[in-house]
């Protein structure tokens, strides 16, 4: 049966929060989920941002590499409109990506300064340390990849299925780290050993969503 | 023909988030103007977006600031009953419970948002700031220099013994300060004498470590709350280490003026006796002070010490044994952290009472 653009995205959506979870699949966006996973509210606010960033910057990094990158003979292969420029620019995708988040995350910055100070601090050096979250990077390099065929719907939903999926991911650590306060830990796993391993153990019980939706 | 697009795509998408991210900070970090009321007074008007700290100095209210408005000293602490916004984590480590409960905030981590109304303390409304030149300098021990200064406009200050200034170390277009003690006496009103030790990378001290006679210096003052007991029966005890000599000897001086028959009692730590400085002035003092007694003892006495008949070990020891456990007696420490805490546990065991003792530790 001909799936629909809608179904798809939305397949998509839920494929990347549960069984391709950018960060305990693909294990992306490590450090600031170490780091900000000790306070419940912090990881929100964290989560938020983080899918704010994901979802926009994996929407204007889309238009850039259809509209501008890529080749006029890749796009006629992909049956996607003609780009504005012919020649194959690809070579600059990082860049660009990397650009446009970074432009992102300043506005979101500002953003978060003037209405919220308290968040402002609690997430300190964290907050400029999105631009270079590989998570958003992997988001954006992921979703052009010419087998997946994604179109802006499907890469909206990406975005904000992986976005959600680290906020789901960040939030669930920290409220397993507000109960390891009073757990017994052993002394030399405290801190990171046993956020690690808690980790992959959350990894290994989210591949139990294998076979739900696919990507 | 590659090249080309690829510079001009780099750059039209460079161009076109710079001019989104500035229309942005010109909507987003807009303050406009902040009606700011201290202590009552006439208020007035600043532009949003700076800090409490800057908006006061601009004011020429000079409250005190160790660390640049890093938030690393909490001595730009000021009371703000409305127009703060939220505690800050920054400032949690430097309030306790009876100051958050008043509404006390440190002026360099509160950004000026809206109309203010905040109250300082009044001591900070008569610190002024001076200009100075360098008159004289001298090195007193291999890494601590004696700075003399004539204040030239105003030409005086009124300062109690023990208080601090603050310097204006030029970083660029603006300034940072840093505090140091004074070691004159309050009666020569028209100088400040510095003793500062070089810190390696320290900014305020590789400044005056520079300074030469000629040069001009800006700074502002007094400030400090030690305020000397001016019972003639009170013992004084001056218990310092390193350049936290500065305001000893600022006390003492004053006393051999005011007061010389004066109880009081010097105990000096320093590590070898090249770091004993003052030795000899001390000496000439006691002749005119019949009750100052000065205890120098040398922690780290090396090869050149052979002839050393004083004590030795921390100066924390020598307080435990020469220290009386009675009588009306103030304390004024001032050195590096450990020994004020080693010193303070000696003075609780002589049941001194936390009110008479007073410490700096910058």
């Amino acid at each position: 049966m001909p799936e629909s653009a809608l179904t798809a995205a939305a397949v998509i959506f839920l494929a990347a929060i549960l069984t391709n979870n950018i960060l305990l699949s693909k294990f992306l966006g490590m450090c600031s989920f170490i780091a900000l996973s000790r306070n419940m509210k912090t990881s929100w606010g964290m989560g938020l941002a983080v899918t704010f960033v994901t979802v926009c910057t994996a929407m204007l990094n889309y238009a850039i590499y259809y509209g501008v990158l890529i080749s006029a003979a890749d796009a006629a292969l992909q049956g996607r409109p003609a780009p504005w420029i012919d020649a194959d620019l690809t070579h600059l995708a990082f860049l660009v990506f990397i650009m446009s988040i970074a432009g992102f995350v300043q506005l979101v910055e500002m953003v978060i300064e003037r209405f919220s100070p308290v968040l402002y601090y609690n997430l300190g050096i964290y907050l400029p340390l999105i631009t270079v979250n590989c998570a958003i990077l992997g988001v954006s390099v992921l979703m052009v990849d010419p087998d997946r065929k994604f179109d802006f719907l499907a890469t909206a939903a990406y975005g904000l299925g992986s976005g959600l999926g680290y906020l789901l991911a960040i939030c669930l650590m920290a409220g397993l780290r507000a109960k390891l306060e009073h757990a017994d830990v052993p002394k030399a796993l405290r801190g990171l050993g046993i956020t690690v391993i808690i980790t992959g153990v959350m990894a290994m019980a989210f591949m139990g969503f294998t076979g739900v939706v696919d990507l | 023909m590659e090249y080309v697009y690829s510079l001009l795509v780099l750059s039209v998408l460079g161009g076109a988030l710079a001019a989104l991210l500035l229309i942005a900070d010109r909507f987003l970090c807009n303050y406009g103007p902040c009606t700011i009321n201290v202590n009552e007074e006439e208020p007035f008007t600043i532009d949003g977006g700076c800090t409490l700290l800057d908006a006061l100095y601009a004011q020429r209210i000079f409250i005190p600031s160790a660390c640049g408005g890093q938030g690393t000293c909490g001595f730009c602490k000021v009371q703000i009953h409305s127009g703060g916004g939220p505690t800050l984590p920054t400032e949690l480590a430097f309030l306790n419970a009876e100051e958050m409960a008043n509404h006390t905030r440190l002026a360099c981590q509160v950004k000026v948002k809206e109309d203010m109304v905040i109250h300082v303390r009044e001591d900070f409304l008569n610190v002024q700031e001076f200009t100075a030149v360098v008159t004289d300098a001298r090195m007193v021990t291999a890494d601590t220099r004696e700075i003399h200064l004539d204040l030239k406009e105003p030409a005086e200050m009124d300062f109690r013994p023990g208080q601090y200034v603050q310097i204006a170390v030029p970083t660029g277009k603006t300034a940072e300060y840093r505090a140091y003690s004074i070691c004159s006496k309050p009666s020569e009103k028209h100088k400040v004498e510095l003793l500062i030790r070089l810190i390696p990378g320290g900014l305020g001290s590789t400044y005056m470590h520079n300074v030469q006679p000629g040069d001009e210096v800006v700074l502002t003052g007094p400030y400090g709350e030690f305020a000397m007991d001016e019972d003639p029966d009170s013992q004084i005890i001056c218990v310092g280490g390193g350049c936290g000599m500065a305001p000893m000897r600022s006390i003492l001086r004053h006393l051999s003026e005011v007061q010389p028959d004066r109880p009081c009692s010097l105990y000096f730590g320093a590590r070898t006796s090249r770091d004993a400085m003052y030795m000899k002035e001390f000496e000439e003092l006691s002749k005119k002070m019949p009750n100052l007694h000065v205890h120098y003892a040398l922690s780290e006495p090396g090869e050149e010490d052979k002839d050393w008949d004083g004590e030795t070990g921390f100066i924390h020891l020598s307080v435990q044994e020469h220290m009386a456990a009675d009588g009306k007696r103030q304390a004024f420490l001032c050195g590096p952290p450990l020994m004020i805490e080693a010193t303070m546990k000696v003075l609780e065991e002589k049941k001194l009472p936390r009110e008479k003792v007073f410490y700096d530790e910058f």
